[in-house]
């Protein structure tokens, strides 16, 4: 068993079906063109690279090559379908453990490779292109930020290997100075603090949520119940407004929405 | 403080607290703060975790004038839980930026002026804070299409986390030399890579790869002042008169690719050798 | 945290309002604004626990001999030293004599 997940990987390779990748782009960054319901979608994944020039960023953490390549992956999108207004659709395949810790990451400024892919990402949902996360495995704070959380629509397959968090659960614990088993006690009756991702629906952050049978490698009919679903996300983003405010509305995010319309009344 | 103490720090822009900050930038007189202190918009989440809340959430939305020009200016209080954001002091800025877009597609070209002292998403509220940079992210990019928006990393917290993602959006940055603006904190370096990656103890070194001197001399930020109120106010008064840039700093993944592709990974990198790598080819 | 709640005999309510301070690591924040009549009250958060006799105390001794205006005033305390919040009130009240 690799250290690794490759739950990104194999969803990318189901979904884009022997499709050819993009090509100039970092081995930990995969891009192609699928069809899907007889329109093109870019499938976009960050996946893990043993090789990474990058030490650390092996295991499919998101860092410098990453961002930037998400950036242009995403950018080449926007340019191919500058001149017409059916922009195709991104599909962002979601399985990012954090992002990349380490010594160069942040001396040659990780957090404007990370802006570089979230700027890519938003520009192109601002600009028409339905933008769909679909979130496999882990969903991780920065790595998240720059891949998926940008999206129009967000849709999780229910797992317990699919989570949403500012920051795993080892490293949250000692920040705050808890065990581990403290801060799993506390997370349970604190939804934006839970990790599982029934606690991050209730937040009204997610479109949808999906059971399939073989997430680490799905089967013919996980494949077209994914397809079906990220075909509604498209369709219900068309002639949607191209901002994030689907996302608000739930319950537990009710300040959210009390913030803004105080905002509103007095700006 | 005696007088004379008193006298040397009046100019002081990082001594003071987000609320003085935002006035100190603001023309005399124009300040206008929303969702002022006594409104008492508090965080829901921190008390029920026994943590005293903060009665604006750490984070200020004033409107003004700046140099004559419609600004909202959003500021956050280090000193309040590290400047961390959580739901509310995150839909506070969110929403000032979306308002602000909506301004310019209205006609009303309302700037914004960010000022980052944050350690990124608050723990306690995990999740919704990491949301809300979502947010916060998506608006910049929204506005910056028709105004600049400023990033004012003062110091002395820094700024970091998915904050620092938002400084990246920016179409300026301006920084001091108590500034400090990377992606994650030192502690946590430390932690997932260990000593020999990063002494989290060892502040020349972290200051020599992420303060406000090398940023400037990385071209990872556009100005570099003194902590002084009259100059960060001039030079934030300037780049609002810049206008939106032609392209923007996160927009140049080719160019930075390049750069990173010329990289000799071998080595551990040095300050100067990210100078070099950088350096040079922005116009 | 504990939430503190006190009651002082007062006169009468002045016009202004201040903030003074910040919920920062030895700190607080204080929210003055004018009260009912006769009362001043007091309410507080702060972090640190069973220290209800020392915010009693202190407040009793800045009272003393003096019929304080009538204000409500909301105190969220981060570990500051009695020495810091007579400091942050008479800041505050200063505030509110210039409104």
């Amino acid at each position: 068993m690799s250290s690794y997940s490759l739950r990104g990987l194999r969803w990318f390779e189901a979904l884009s079906a022997g499709a050819s990748q993009l090509p100039g782009l970092p081995a930990s960054v995969k891009a192609a063109d699928a069809r899907l319901g007889g329109k093109t979608v870019r499938l976009l994944a960050v996946v893990a690279d043993p090789d990474n020039r990058f030490p650390r960023a092996r295991n499919g953490e998101v860092g410098l090559l990453e961002g930037w390549g998400l950036a242009k992956a995403v950018d080449d999108a926007i340019e191919a379908d500058r001149e017409t207004s059916s922009k195709r659709a991104l599909i962002a395949i979601v399985d990012v453990p954090s992002q990349a810790y380490g010594r160069r990451e942040e001396a040659l400024g990780i957090h404007q490779a990370l802006a570089g892919a979230a700027d890519s990402y938003a520009r192109a949902r601002l600009a028409g292109h339905p933008v769909i996360g679909l979130l496999v495995g882990k969903a991780m704070s920065g790595a998240f930020l720059a891949h998926g959380y940008q999206a129009n629509r967000l849709i999780a397959l229910r797992d317990p290997g699919v989570m949403v968090h500012a920051m795993g659960k080892a490293s949250a614990a000692r920040v705050t100075l808890r065990s581990v088993e403290e801060l799993e006690a506390l997370a349970a009756s604190v939804p934006p603090m839970a990790y599982d991702i029934d606690s991050f629906a209730s937040l009204g952050l997610l479109w949808e949520t999906l059971s399939v049978e073989q997430i680490e490698q799905p089967s013919a009919a996980d494949l077209a119940r994914v397809v079906d679903c990220l075909q509604q996300a498209i369709n219900a983003v068309t002639g949607a407004p191209r901002n994030l405010s689907s996302r608000l509305g739930a319950p537990h995010r009710a300040a959210s929405s009390h913030v803004r319309q105080l905002l509103s009344a007095q700006w | 403080m005696t007088d004379s103490a008193a006298l040397l720090n009046k100019h002081s822009f990082v001594e003071l607290g987000a609320r003085q900050r935002a006035k100190a930038l603001l023309d005399d007189g124009t300040f206008r703060e929303l969702l002022d202190p006594f409104q008492r918009i508090m965080s829901p989440w921190l008390l029920r975790q026994g943590v005293v809340p903060q009665s604006d959430d750490g984070v200020v939305i004033a409107k003004g004038t700046l140099d004559g020009l419609p600004v909202v200016i959003a500021a956050i209080e280090g000193a309040f839980q590290g400047g961390s954001l959580g739901e509310v002091g995150g839909a506070k800025i969110a929403g000032a930026l979306e308002l602000a877009a909506e301004d310019n597609r209205n006609g009303i070209p309302t700037r914004a002026v960010l000022l980052l002292e944050t350690g990124g998403v608050r723990l306690q509220e995990a999740n919704l804070g990491l949301a809300a940079i979502a947010e916060i992210h998506s608006a910049i990019v929204d506005l910056r299409q028709y105004q600049p928006v400023v990033g004012v990393v003062a110091g002395s917290v820094g700024c970091f986390g998915g904050m620092s993602i938002a400084a990246g959006l920016c179409s300026y940055l301006l920084v001091t030399q108590e500034a400090r603006l990377g992606l994650n904190g030192p502690q946590v370096i430390e932690q997932e890579a260990g000593l020999d990656e990063y002494d989290s103890r060892d502040r020349p070194f972290i200051w020599s790869l992420t303060g406000g001197e090398q940023r400037f001399a990385t071209g990872l930020v556009d100005r570099y002042a003194a902590d002084d109120v009259p100059q960060i106010r001039q030079q934030v008064c300037q780049l609002l008169h810049l206008g939106v840039p032609a392209e923007h700093r996160s927009g140049q993944a080719e160019l930075f690719l390049q750069r990173l592709a010329r990289l000799d990974t071998d080595v551990q990198i040095e300050p100067a050798a990210v100078r070099q790598l950088y350096q040079g080819e922005h116009p | 945290m504990q939430t503190l709640s006190f009651e002082f005999p007062a006169g009468q309510p002045p016009r202004g309002r201040a903030l003074v301070g910040c919920v920062g690591s030895g700190d607080l924040e204080v929210l003055i604004e004018p009260g009912a009549a006769g009362k001043l009250t007091i309410q507080v958060q702060t972090s640190v626990n069973g220290s209800e006799q020392r915010w009693q105390h202190l407040f009793a001794r800045m009272f003393d001999g003096q019929t304080p205006p009538a204000l409500s005033i909301d105190i969220h305390d981060f570990g500051a030293t009695p020495g810091v919040v007579r400091l942050r009130l008479e800041q505050g009240f200063e505030e509110i004599g210039h409104d």
